[in-house]
């Protein structure tokens, strides 16, 4: 067992799976966006250079680029950098990447990566503060993991390279600093495979990536007050592990969903609607959800930290669900 | 050339008669530009093409029943009824990717180059579009990226804008361009970029080949308009057929009803190479019509398979969405 923090896993990751499999490319970013740490990307540069390429400033084109040419045989990992700007990238991540495998009748596989840090990271404001998985949730074709611990981070980057399908990978930059413990010979960690964070027997509260450090923390705090909160992180939102959350329901009764997409048709309604569908009966009182709330992403910190799923907004939704 | 030809006014009559719905697009009238610059390929360059797709992949060898039978939405298609007209591919004939936006293609094929580039493969792409593809921002996106990574990458647009039946010459492209002639706009990233009568197949060859040559060179991406003139069956709405097809109208153009016939007389690409041959005893006008006639025969019975190929079981529908 050693304990890194979460941008040297990461990077881990990416040296790893470079050095293993030449057909990876890089194609924009640093895959560290602002962060200090940038200089490990320098490293990496350094070794594979040639695999690397720094595009103009064309989300639409190199997102075209890395797609084409992940339809030849390559394996390109895309760094959208800021998650909204994916945006720009749009007809051909949500339009392309994820129709061709199914429009060619299975014959053109598209072994894609689009790299994006989502959500609210202080002072984004609204174009860069976007949580763009929800909408990407509703675009069939496309797999999406959402790590939110270094040993996640490693694993679920090693899968998403490796798969044949488009990939979108939801990272934040709040994560980057965190450390935690990576298992000696860690292994990729297969897609679909919901992970407790924290086990517990009195509420089930589903988070997603930096929202599951929140909601540990918040769960550290309820403790205190003797309720005991189990965290389940899916840890990809396609597939999805619903089993795992049923199983969970199944022992406290109680749910709570936080994450950092916004609240309408947004990640959290969407797990509220199949545990509405699946798992009603196991319930003791209504689903709650704590999400961002529906407007654009103000820039003031105390506006910005007011919509967001907070650890006190947390803590109030686990303190409701088990009045 | 007589293959397109036939193969589409067929698919018209099938339109009409109602055996699929759906709306399509025809490439009659660019049998000059397309049949000539593929025959310049080698048989494991990439391809992409749009929604006037037909005539490309036929060009390339494409089976004709095959073709028929995805356009009918039936099990034996090509793409097994999951793409229809506007998304036939054949990854084995180079074709991985169609897509039904117009500028859509036009990143991936830089993708295809890359990726050939960098496995030091030789292939070159092509990218087959028509004018208005130039009007969407992928377009110029994709050209700077081309230009910047000396990708091995031509451009073949088709305009066939140039004047339609009545309109005064070179007054009407059907595309809405501040930058024209449509060369300006790859001009400007530094793209060699060239016009030609893409009615013309010697013509077309010729260019095609030289073009070819340089980019397999390794001397970067190369841009061709290539212009023709709109097909009157093109003009409406819904394809329509003005006048069947038949060798002798190389001559006598006196029974295609009068709106249409200027096209017929002087426009058309395949009664234009037809007089060519003829004219430079390559081939007997017989011999010609013995030819047309062996392939109105094999596409009667293309017709014939792709009308009795099955529908797709509905589940299908669930299937090869992920691989």
């Amino acid at each position: 067992m050693r304990e890194l923090a979460y941008y040297e896993a990461k990077f881990e990751a990416l040296e790893e799976i470079m050095a293993a499999d030449e057909r990876v490319h890089l194609i924009n970013g640093t895959f560290l966006s602002l962060s200090p740490y940038r200089h490990v990307y320098q490293n990496l540069k350094n070794k594979y250079g040639d695999r690397m390429i720094s595009p103009p400033i064309s989300e639409l084109g190199f997102c075209g680029l890395a797609t084409g040419a992940a339809m030849a045989g390559l394996r390109p990992v895309v760094d959208l950098s800021t998650g909204s700007f994916i945006y720009e990238a749009w007809p051909q991540v949500a339009n392309e990447a994820a129709n061709a495998f199914s429009m060619s009748g299975g014959q053109t596989r598209v072994p894609v990566v689009f790299h994006l840090f989502h959500g609210l990271r202080g002072g984004g404001a609204a174009q860069h503060s976007g949580s763009p998985q929800a909408m990407l949730w509703n675009c069939p074709g496309l797999e999406i993991a959402i790590p939110s611990s270094p040993r996640d981070v490693k694993g679920l980057l090693k899968t998403a390279v490796a798969s044949d399908n488009p990939t979108i990978f939801v990272d934040h930059t709040r994560l980057l600093d965190m450390r935690g413990e990576i298992p000696d010979n860690d292994k990729p960690i297969p897609f679909g495979v919901a992970d407790v964070k924290r086990k517990g027997s009195d509420v089930t509260l589903i988070a997603t990536s930096y929202t599951v450090q929140v909601s540990l923390q918040a769960a550290a705090k309820l403790a205190k007050e003797n309720i005991d909160v189990e965290v389940v992180d899916p840890r990809t939102l396609v597939p999805f592990d619903l089993a795992t959350i049923l199983t969970s329901i199944e022992k406290t009764h109680r749910v709570v969903i936080a994450d950092e997409t916004h609240q309408s048709c947004g990640v959290a309604a969407e797990i509220a609607a199949r545990i509405a569908e699946s798992g009603f009966d196991k319930l003791k009182t209504r689903i709650r959800r704590v999400s961002t709330l529906d407007v654009p992403v103000p820039y003031s910190p105390p506006l910005e930290a007011h919509i967001g799923p907070s650890e006190s907004r947390i803590i109030d939704a686990v303190r409701a669900a088990v009045a | 050339m007589f293959v397109i030809r036939h193969f589409e006014e067929n698919l018209v009559s099938l339109h009409d008669k109602g055996v699929f719905g759906g709306h399509y697009h025809l490439y009659v009238g660019q049998e000059g530009t397309g049949v000539p610059a593929i025959s310049c390929l080698r048989s494991d360059d990439y391809l992409f093409t749009t929604h006037r797709n037909h005539g490309h992949l036929l060009a390339r060898g494409a089976e004709p029943k095959k073709l028929f039978a995805e356009i009918l939405g039936r099990a034996d298609g090509l793409n097994k009824g999951k793409g229809g007209s506007f998304h036939s591919v054949a990854p084995s004939l180079g074709f991985l990717h169609s897509s039904g936006v117009v500028a859509g293609i036009i990143p991936l094929s830089t993708g295809t180059a890359y990726a050939s580039k960098a496995q030091k493969n030789g292939r070159i792409t092509v990218c087959l579009f028509g004018d208005g593809s130039l009007e969407e921002g992928a377009a110029p996106e994709a050209f700077n990226l081309a230009s910047l990574l000396k990708l091995p990458v031509l451009f073949l647009c088709e305009n066939n804008g140039k004047y339609g039946a009545g309109r005064a010459a070179a007054a009407a492209q059907s595309s809405s361009m501040a930058a024209y002639p449509l060369t300006d706009l790859p001009k400007a990233y530094k793209i060699p970029a060239q016009q030609i009568d893409g009615m013309d197949a010697g013509l077309v060859h010729a260019t095609i080949s030289e073009a070819v040559t340089k980019i397999r060179a390794g001397e970067g991406p190369q841009f061709i308009e290539a212009q023709t003139v709109r097909y009157p069956g093109s003009e409406t709405n819904w394809p329509t057929v003005p006048q069947p097809t038949d060798t002798s109208l190389a001559w006598d153009v006196s029974s295609v009803p009068e709106k249409a016939r200027e096209w017929y007389r002087s426009c058309d690409p395949l009664l234009i190479y037809i007089r060519e041959l003829a004219e430079n005893e390559q081939a007997s006008r017989d011999e010609i019509a013995g030819i047309e006639r062996q392939v109105k025969g094999e596409i009667a019975a293309a017709v014939e398979f792709a009308v009795n190929s099955p529908y797709p079981k509905p589940e299908e529908a669930e299937k090869d969405f992920f691989a």
